[in-house]
């Protein structure tokens, strides 16, 4: 099994080695990273907007490309962060704590060489979990009928809602939502239209980039809009020489850095738990067992690399049920889920077997842009940190042109333009109701074929309900559903949050959250 | 305070109710719509028996998301705080980025690609409060030339330049 899945890797290291795959790989981190730093630019964002370039591409570049932009953007943010007390991104919240004060102490550079060591740690053992738990997985997930996949997919879409930020119940609401704007359009078993209205081109359904730009591109940017503030360039002076740490620094974060790798990787195999959750418990975490908890939050080394690894390392991991059981954790793996099936391919167990040279192609590309990615940080650290001086106002209307002409190359079609539109508004008056939009897509990729796969088991077990809690591993999904919902309401009775969720403390300078740079939940 | 603008505050603080309220329209106008297809049976469903489940879904959960905003705690206080409108609203702003795509599409329809795409940024740009029309210009030329192409020359995009009400 491990000989078996070694060779496949090596067959992955050739497929990502190839020229044309490796300059997709190489165009997708540095974008990624682009993006991470530029404040106000979400992956979601970002992702959606490539999507429609990928079309004339063959998947495998695609998904090399797009997941590029993904993990590329994670190192980016870091430096946001780090630097100028900036949480562009979710994951990174956290990493201010610690990151900020050591910038102001001078040892900014310090802090940012350790952390892209401490990202390559954690993002190579989230690869290496993923080389060998997802062929294990799919031999278990070959075995599953409709029933199981179909409370699998219950589960998923749960634990993608309830887990995630903000409310519960509104998150449970954004899936539903999500589940039925996937049933728009064609009926796929009885050819029948619904909710079209007479509108033909509404017949394939609404098109997936035209929801993820409206929902992540343009309400973005209308909650962002006259928000930014400008960036003060006082401590991002960075050279390649202030990036070395001591020897004494880099022995105190080797521990930290494990930890916070275990730490994410846990997080990743709980699907809903992605980066942002991972980093805030592997912060609480290293608080706990620190000899020194007051010093937290003073500029200690060690709260900066440990969440900086869990994030890496369940970035990759929530790769691993995306493309082994093709049920995606969150909104930016149902997108990537999407760019697959937008090339033809069917998600799901059989991906593996059927399109290695996609799954370990990609594998074999997260270790080489991971290190392309290191590469990058460290010696052209000046120029990452030069972009972020690029005014938000030049920034947002160049990303709308990019916005129409994805939309439209997507179909050659107008009319997706214009959904673009109603989405984007229909996007901003849901976010101000204090939902967040990210389960949408979740619902919406995963949608179609959770309704197929409830008919099947339903027609199997010729209309008996109970067959989802009659057959055992389905049993054991419902169970676990039935333990989320409980736990939720359990939470709630009580009156508190589920510890998941630490908040952050207040202190001096304390990180501007979400009011002032709001990016989409991952 | 003027009693006007706190009733005013506390009108809008309600912001679950609303919430809740959305969700419950919603649901119950796809639930509605969706009675109107074919339900079928558990066995053999038809192509209106999923959604319409879905809209009674929502409308139970927008009933709970309105209960817990209408409730008296003040353990609903989200992160974001309670009004529906932002501190500061920036219709302008909005307006222009929404503008922004229906302008391309006008444009870029009966004009094509290239006035499409300065119509749009163009647009767009007048959003911030710091543009000047000496910035919009620049900004949206140079996002045409670079736009043009890239999506032009480049990615093949079928989308005539430059053509007169849709004619070449």
């Amino acid at each position: 099994m491990i000989g078996q899945s070694l060779t496949d890797l090596m067959y992955g290291f050739g497929v990502a080695l190839e020229p044309h795959n490796l300059m997709f790989c190489f165009l997708g981190v540095i974008v990624g990273n682009m993006v991470g730093v530029l404040p106000g630019m979400g992956p979601l964002a970002t992702i959606s907007i490539l999507l429609p370039l990928t079309f004339g591409m063959k998947p495998v570049a695609a998904i090399l490309m797009l997941g590029g932009v993904m993990y590329g953007a994670q190192y980016g943010g870091a430096i946001c962060s780090i630097l100028l007390n900036l949480p562009c991104h979710p994951p990174h919240a956290v990493t201010c704590l610690d990151g900020f004060p050591m910038t102001k102490q001078g040892r900014g550079g310090v802090a940012l060489g350790l952390t892209v060591f401490a990202s390559f740690v954690g993002a190579s053992w989230g690869i290496t979990e993923m080389i060998f738990l997802s062929p294990l997985l799919v031999k278990a997930a070959l075995q599953f009928g409709p029933a199981e996949v179909c409370s699998l997919m219950l589960l998923g879409l749960l634990a993608g809602s309830t887990l995630a930020r903000g409310s519960p119940i509104k998150g449970v609401s954004m899936t539903v939502l999500g589940l039925f704007l996937g049933s728009i359009g064609t009926d796929l078993e009885t050819g029948s239209e619904r909710y079209t209205f007479g509108m033909t081109e509404l017949d394939d359904g609404i098109e997936l980039i035209a929801l993820a730009l409206g929902l992540f591109g343009i309400a973005e940017f209308m909650s962002s809009i006259n928000q930014v503030a400008p960036i003060t360039g006082k401590y991002t002076n960075v050279r390649l020489k202030d990036m070395r740490p001591t020897l004494a620094e880099f022995k105190r974060s080797i521990f930290p850095m494990f930890r916070g790798t275990i730490c994410g990787s846990l997080c990743s195999l709980i699907p809903g738990t992605g980066p942002t959750i991972a980093s805030f418990v592997a912060y609480a975490t290293e608080k706990k067992i620190s000899k020194t908890p007051d010093k937290f939050g003073t500029g200690m080394i060690e709260g900066v690399v440990c969440p900086e690894a869990a994030t890496h390392s369940s970035v990759q991991g929530d790769f691993i049920p995306t493309m082994s059981l093709g049920i995606p954790g969150d909104a930016v793996m149902a997108l990537l889920l999407g760019a697959l099936m937008i090339q033809g391919i069917v998600p799901g167990p059989q991906l593996i077997s059927q399109h290695a040279d996609i799954f370990w192609g990609l594998v074999a590309s997260f270790w080489i842009g991971n290190i392309l990615l290191v590469l990058l940080n460290v010696p052209l650290i000046g120029i990452w940190v030069k972009m972020l001086a690029i005014p938000y106002r030049f920034l947002y209307p160049s990303a709308l042109f990019f916005v129409c002409i994805g939309v439209y190359a997507a179909n050659n079609d107008f009319f997706q333009v214009g959904e673009v539109v109603v989405i984007g508004l229909f996007g901003y008056i849901l976010l101000r109701l204090g939902f967040h939009p990210a389960p949408i897509l979740l619902g919406f990729v995963l949608g179609p074929r959770f309704e197929e796969n409830f008919r099947r088991a339903l027609l199997i077990s010729r209309g008996d309900l109970g067959v989802f809690v009659e057959r055992p591993i389905s049993a054991v999904f419902v169970g676990l559903c039935v333990i989320l919902i409980g736990s939720q309401i359990y939470f709630r009775l009580k009156g508190s949050k589920p510890p998941i969720e630490p908040s952050l403390h207040p202190h001096e300078e304390q990180p501007r959250i979400a009011a002032e740079m709001r990016t989409p939940a991952e | 305070m003027r009693p006007s603008s706190s009733h005013l505050r506390e009108l809008m603080s309600k912001r679950d109710f609303y919430a809740g309220g959305l969700m419950l329209l919603l649901g119950l106008g796809i639930a509605l719509k969706g009675a109107s297809y074919r339900q079928g049976t558990l066995m053999h469903m038809g192509p209106g028996f999923f959604p319409t489940a879905l809209g009674v879904i929502l409308v139970i959960l927008g009933i709970a998301i309105a209960a817990t905003g209408l409730a008296p705690s003040a353990e609903t206080a989200g992160e974001h705080g309670e009004s529906i409108l932002p501190e500061n609203p920036q219709w302008w702003g909005w307006m222009c980025i929404l503008m922004s795509p229906v302008f391309f599409i006008f444009f870029g329809r009966n004009f094509g690609m290239a006035p499409g795409t300065f119509a749009c940024v163009a647009i767009a740009a007048c959003g911030d409060k710091q543009a000047t029309w000496k910035s919009t210009i620049i900004l949206a030329t140079v996002v045409t030339v670079f736009g043009v192409g890239l999506f032009s020359y480049f990615l093949q995009v079928p989308m005539p330049i430059f053509s007169w009400w849709g004619s070449q």
